[in-house]
C-alpha cells in the first residue's frame, strides 16, 4: 500500500466524522458536538494541524546507502572500539568523531519478543506482527519484525537469520529476521 | 554521588490536591488543573499570594493547547510567580515535584507549588498510541518496527517470564489488587473490580500484555504545596510530610542498547540515590506508589526498588506481600492501572496518596497500617527512559 493510498484510507474515516461536524455547523454555527457517552459539549478543532516532519539524516545517511545494498550496518569508533547500533557518527565515550561502518552479521540469537495486536494507525493495514530483539555476533542488539507463522514456538537463544528487503505493501526497504527451518 | 544535602534546607509537603481521574470531557485543561490546585491550596491553608514559585508539569502533544503551562498557571491565578514548565514524559509529575523541592531547598523560595496536569483524550486512541510509540527513538523503532508503549513493556514481560518463570497469572494479580483499591478510591478512573479470569481473557494488546494489564488513557491533575522548615514552623503546620530523599536517573532510549530486559536500571539507580539521601533501606518502606503503567511494570518495580530480590516479583504479589497491610502496601490508590495515568499528573498523584497515607487520612479499607511512617513514590518515563524515586516521611 503506497503512502498516498494509506492516507486516502485514513482521510476517508476522518471525512465521515467531518461530515457530521459540517452538518452541526450548518444548523448551529458552532463545531460543537455532544460527547457520545456523557453528552458533554466538545468543540471539534477545525483549524487542522497536519504534522509531517522532515528528519535530517545527518551521519546516518550512510546507513541507508548500506541498507539499499542489502547490508545492515553499525558504526565502530576507530579510537575506542565502541560499536553503536543504531549507528551514530560521534563517540561520546571518547569524544572522537571517527567511526567505521561494520556489518552486524547475518545470524543472531533471539533475546525477547512480543506480538503487536493493537497497532498504530499507520501500521493498521498489517496483520498482527511479531517484534523481537536479537543479539548479533558483533555484540549489538537489533530490534525488528520476526517472520514466523506461530510465535508460540519461539524460545530465547533461538537462532534467527537477518533479511534485508522490501516490506510490502508499502515497499519500504527494511530488515527483519527469519526462523531457519 | 556529589551530595550537598547538609547545605540544603529541609522541605515538607504541606498541602496536596487531586482531581477526579478519568475521561473528563466535562472540563477544560485549565479547569482540570484548578481542581487539584484549589484543593492543594485549601489543604495547606494558603492562597496564591503565599506561593513564590509555581512549577507546571505537562507533557502536552495530546492537548489542543500546545504550550499549556502559561494558560494553566494563569487560570489558577498564579500569573506572576511562574510557571516553570517541566516535562519528563510519564515521569513529569515527580520531575515537577523535584523542581519545586529544589527551589525551596536552595532557599530561592520558601513556599512552592507543583502541579501536573494532562488531558489525553483530546486526540483519538490510535493517535495517542502513535505519540507514545514515537517516544525516544522514532526512526529506528517506530518507523521500521511499529513499536508501541505496550509492546516495549511486553518485550520486558516476555523476557521476565522466560528467565524467572513469571506468569500471566502473576501479572493479572497486580491488576486485580489495583482495581480493588481503585474501586475504593472515589477519584480513580476505574470504579470496579476485576477477576484474574477477566484479566486473562481480556483482548490482547501486545502479548503477553492484555487490555486489563494496561493502564488507561486518562485525564487528570494533581498538585502539591512545598514549604521550608521555617515556613512550616511559621505556618504552624500540624502534620508536615518531609521530602526525605529524591533520586533520579535515566537509561538509553534505544531498546537495543540495554543490558537486559528484566528490570529498569534507571529505577535501580534512582532508588539507590533516594534511599541513601533519606538514610533508609528498602525494608523501611511501608507504603509505596509505584509506576504500574502495565502490570509487569509493578512486578519489576518490587524488584528494582529492593522490596524483593530480582526475579521474585511474581511470587511477591502472589503471596500478598504487596497487598494492603503486606510487607509493603503497594498502589493502595489503585495505581496507574486502576486510578488512571494522566501522564504529568501521575507522579504528583502518587505524592498525594502517600501524603494522605502518612497523615492516616485515607478511607476505610484503603489506609495502610504504619509503624515507621515511611512512604515512597516511584515515577517512570517511557520504559525506564527516566525514573524518579521520592521518599516521604512523617
Amino acid at each position: 500500500m503506497a503512502l498516498t493510498s494509506l492516507k486516502e484510507k485514513i482521510d476517508e474515516a476522518v471525512k465521515q466524522q467531518l461530515r457530521l461536524v459540517d452538518a452541526v455547523v450548518g444548523s448551529t454555527g458552532f463545531p460543537i458536538v455532544p460527547d457520545q457517552k456523557t453528552g458533554d459539549p466538545q468543540w471539534i478543532d477545525v483549524r487542522e494541524l497536519p504534522l509531517r516532519y522532515m528528519l535530517s539524516l545527518g551521519g546516518a545517511r550512510k546507513f541507508f546507502e548500506g541498507l539499499a545494498g542489502g547490508k545492515l550496518q553499525a558504526t565502530r569508533c576507530r579510537a575506542c572500539g565502541t560499536v553503536y547500533f543504531p549507528p551514530q557518527v560521534d563517540c561520546p565515550r571518547c569524544r572522537v568523531s571517527d567511526v567505521e561502518w561494520v556489518d552486524v552479521g547475518e545470524e543472531g540469537e533471539l533475546v525477547t519478543w512480543t506480538v503487536i495486536n493493537v497497532k498504530p494507525l499507520t501500521f493498521s493495514h498489517h496483520g498482527d506482527y511479531v517484534v523481537g530483539i536479537v543479539r548479533m555476533p558483533i555484540g549489538v542488539n537489533v530490534l525488528a519484525w520476526i517472520s514466523v507463522g506461530d510465535p508460540s514456538g519461539l524460545r530465547p537463544g533461538q537462532r534467527v537469520r537477518l533479511v534485508v528487503g522490501r516490506r510490502e505493501p508499502e515497499g519500504y526497504v527494511t530488515y527483519w529476521f527469519e526462523v531457519p527451518h | 554521588m556529589m551530595d550537598r544535602a547538609e547545605t540544603m534546607r529541609r522541605v515538607a509537603v504541606i498541602g496536596v490536591g487531586h482531581s477526579t481521574f478519568g475521561v473528563r470531557g466535562d472540563v477544560t485543561l485549565q479547569e482540570l488543573a484548578w481542581e487539584a490546585i484549589a484543593e492543594a491550596l485549601k489543604d495547606a491553608g494558603l492562597t496564591q499570594k503565599d506561593i513564590e514559585v509555581s512549577v507546571v508539569g505537562v507533557v502536552g502533544t495530546r492537548e489542543y493547547e500546545l504550550m499549556p503551562a502559561v494558560p494553566v498557571n494563569d487560570y489558577a491565578g498564579l500569573t506572576h510567580v511562574g510557571p516553570i514548565r517541566v516535562e519528563a514524559a510519564c515521569a513529569t509529575g515527580l520531575a515537577a515535584l523535584t523542581t519545586a523541592h529544589n527551589y525551596v531547598a536552595s532557599g530561592m523560595a520558601d513556599i512552592a507549588l507543583a502541579v501536573g496536569v494532562e488531558k489525553m483524550t483530546e486526540v483519538d486512541t490510535a493517535t495517542s498510541l502513535a505519540v507514545g510509540g514515537r517516544a525516544g527513538n522514532y526512526l529506528w523503532e517506530f518507523h521500521f518496527v511499529g513499536t508501541t508503549m505496550p509492546a516495549q513493556y511486553a518485550l520486558y514481560a516476555s523476557a521476565h517470564m522466560a528467565r524467572f518463570g513469571t506468569t500471566e497469572e502473576h501479572m493479572a494479580l497486580v491488576a486485580v489488587k489495583n482495581h480493588r483499591h481503585a474501586a475504593r478510591n472515589p477519584k480513580a478512573h476505574f470504579q470496579y473490580e476485576v477477576t484474574v479470569e477477566e484479566v486473562l481473557g481480556s483482548r490482547p494488546v501486545a502479548w503477553p500484555i492484555k487490555l486489563l494489564d494496561s493502564s488507561p488513557i486518562s485525564d487528570g491533575a494533581a498538585a502539591a504545596v512545598l514549604a521550608s522548615e521555617d515556613a512550616v514552623r511559621r505556618l504552624g503546620v500540624d502534620v508536615p510530610v518531609w521530602v526525605s530523599g529524591i533520586g533520579y536517573s535515566s537509561e538509553t532510549p534505544n531498546m537495543v542498547r540495554r543490558p537486559h530486559y528484566v528490570g529498569l536500571e534507571a529505577t535501580v539507580r534512582a532508588a539507590a540515590m533516594a534511599y541513601k539521601r533519606a538514610g533508609i533501606s528498602p525494608t523501611d518502606v511501608e507504603v509505596a506508589e509505584v509506576h504500574d503503567a502495565f502490570t509487569i511494570a509493578e512486578i519489576m518495580a518490587y524488584e528494582d526498588l529492593g522490596f524483593v530480590e530480582k526475579g521474585m516479583g511474581g511470587k511477591f504479589v502472589a503471596e500478598g506481600q504487596s497487598d494492603l497491610g503486606g510487607k509493603v502496601s503497594v498502589n493502595v490508590s489503585g495505581g496507574l492501572k486502576g486510578k488512571g495515568h494522566p501522564l504529568a499528573a501521575t507522579g504528583l498523584s502518587m505524592v498525594y496518596e502517600i501524603v494522605k497515607q502518612l497523615r492516616e487520612e485515607r478511607e476505610r479499607g484503603r489506609q495502610a497500617p504504619l509503624k515507621r511512617y515511611v512512604g515512597l513514590a516511584h515515577n517512570v518515563a517511557g520504559i525506564g527512559h527516566q525514573a524518579y524515586v521520592v521518599v516521604l516521611r512523617r
